[in-house]
């Protein structure tokens, strides 16, 4: 994030436009764990893709790639959501 | 003029605005006094002579809250309630105004319960005061029609993007046929123009997150910023006024004077009672009594220059409220009293007209005079001739 702004220099109603929200690391709200594949067992049936609620999982086409942890809040749906058991809650 | 005059009540003359405004979207509930107003909309849709989609929600919650969605899409969006569909829809009015969201609503001012009635006061009005919308009341039909054809350029200026509330009394103005002159469709629509928002959420090319959460380091900034808006509707509103006043040919101000020159005591008033007072006004001048009328218009933003030009060379100015604060002062009384403070004029409160209680010309000396008690219109407190 940049320096803070003042209310003159804001968009009405406080909108964000796209560049501008990239740059919030809402991953710094987890508390402890963070997710971890075992790409050995994983499938790329990107249920965890689908269910992310912050868009945090990568794909490289339609190929599981990884987690981006600067949005990932570790809510461990992913985890949750895994059929084979591929992605772990691990300690930070 | 050259356009005839037509027999129609307030809430059918907004309904012809909104026809000739033509809407994107109408999401909206049924509550009396307000029916008229899309019932006369509905038919309009059903006929063919308008286009938008009318939206029939579940809830008033929903009205404004779909209301939200569809003007921040890029679609022009309007709606109407009263009351208790205000009161459900309370919490999204807030957030539409934060969102600043343009949505032209149309008010048929209605008391809250309870207990339960359907008639004409401004609580529902007040609930909403500090929610960040402009509200603006109108004294006839004629003027509910003329001020909502207004209400789309104040509220989609980029200075303002707010909710405009056009206001007008249950009943006594949505259900009261008198003679109404409509603009020409061509020129209403030619007045209104397109409707465009800075970040349109349907604009695909362009994203953008709309109503963020917003944590101690922006929430404050982001209230005055909304402050800053509603106070630059002041200014906004005088320009389309005069812009519209060019079109009609009636004057339409964020304050009326009504025989205020040389007036020695003066009447604030909202609404259609100033219609009442201006008898009362008027015979009082005729008795040579030096009194007169400030009709506040727009009720937010409050005019406060204008109000202290009309009001400081006054002995005595009176301020009628059609609602109450139980506990504390009346809100149109707790405005005018922060103007005055410190002019040395004298300054007196009544309040009148809940749940549709009529106010008479007939009770204007005793209010004028100072005889009249706290609550005018109460049984057990007469007005003393």
């Amino acid at each position: 994030m940049g320096a803070l702004r003042a209310w003159q220099e804001l968009e009405p109603g406080g909108t964000v436009v796209r560049a501008e929200a990239e740059r919030v690391r809402t991953g710094g709200w987890r508390t402890g764990l963070r997710p971890e594949a075992e790409l050995a067992r994983c499938v790329d049936c990107l249920l965890c893709w689908l269910y992310c609620p912050d868009s945090a999982v990568v794909l490289d086409g339609t190929t599981f790639a990884g987690f981006d942890l600067d949005v990932c809040k570790g809510c461990e749906i992913c985890a949750e959501m895994c059929p084979t058991g591929a992605i772990e809650m691990v300690a930070e | 003029m050259s356009a005839a005059l037509e027999l129609l009540t307030g809430g059918e003359a907004v309904a012809h605005a909104m026809r000739q405004i033509d809407p994107d979207v109408v999401p909206v509930y049924p509550i009396t006094p307000q029916t008229p107003i899309i019932q006369g909309f509905a038919k309009f849709v059903a006929d063919g002579q308008a286009h938008g989609e009318l939206v029939d929600v579940e809830s008033e919650h929903s009205a404004m809250s779909a209301a939200i969605g569809s003007a921040l899409a890029g679609a022009r969006t309007m709606t109407a309630t009263s009351s208790q569909g205000l009161a459900l829809m309370a919490e999204v009015v807030y957030i539409a105004a934060a969102m600043r969201a343009p949505i032209v609503m149309a008010l048929g001012n209605r008391a809250l319960s309870g207990p339960i009635n359907i008639h004409c006061d401004h609580s529902d009005s007040m609930l909403i005061r500090d929610s960040g919308v402009a509200q603006l009341f109108v004294e006839n039909a004629q003027e509910a029609y003329d001020m909502t054809v207004l209400a789309p350029r104040l509220a989609e200026r980029p200075d303002v993007l707010l909710p405009v509330l056009v206001c007008q009394d249950g009943f006594t103005i949505t259900h009261s046929a008198e003679p109404v002159e409509l603009l020409p469709d061509e020129s209403v629509r030619r007045f209104v123009g397109d409707y465009a928002v800075p970040h349109a959420v349907l604009d695909v090319a362009a994203p953008a997150t709309q109503g963020p959460f917003a944590m101690p380091d922006y929430y404050f900034e982001l209230r005055r910023a909304q402050v800053a808006a509603l106070e630059a509707a002041l200014p906004a509103f005088d320009e389309v006024a005069f812009e519209l006043t060019r079109l009609t040919g009636r004057p339409l101000a964020a304050v009326e004077r009504y025989r205020v020159e040389g007036a020695r005591t003066v009447v604030v008033a909202l609404g259609s009672t100033a219609g009442t007072v201006k008898e009362g006004v008027d015979a009082l001048r005729d008795a040579g009594e030096p009194v007169g009328l400030l009709r506040v218009v727009s009720f937010r933003p409050f005019p406060r220059a204008a109000v202290a030009e009309a009001l400081g060379d006054a002995d005595a100015v009176v301020v009628l409220d059609r609602a109450d604060s139980p506990g504390g002062a009346p809100p149109l009384f707790a405005e005018v009293a922060s103007v005055l403070y410190g002019s040395g004029v004298e300054l007196r409160g009544h309040v009148y007209g809940l749940g549709g209680r009529e106010l008479h010309p007939e009770d204007l000396p005793a209010i004028v005079s100072g005889r009249a008690p706290a609550y005018v219109g109460l049984r057990s407190e007469p007005c003393p001739a």
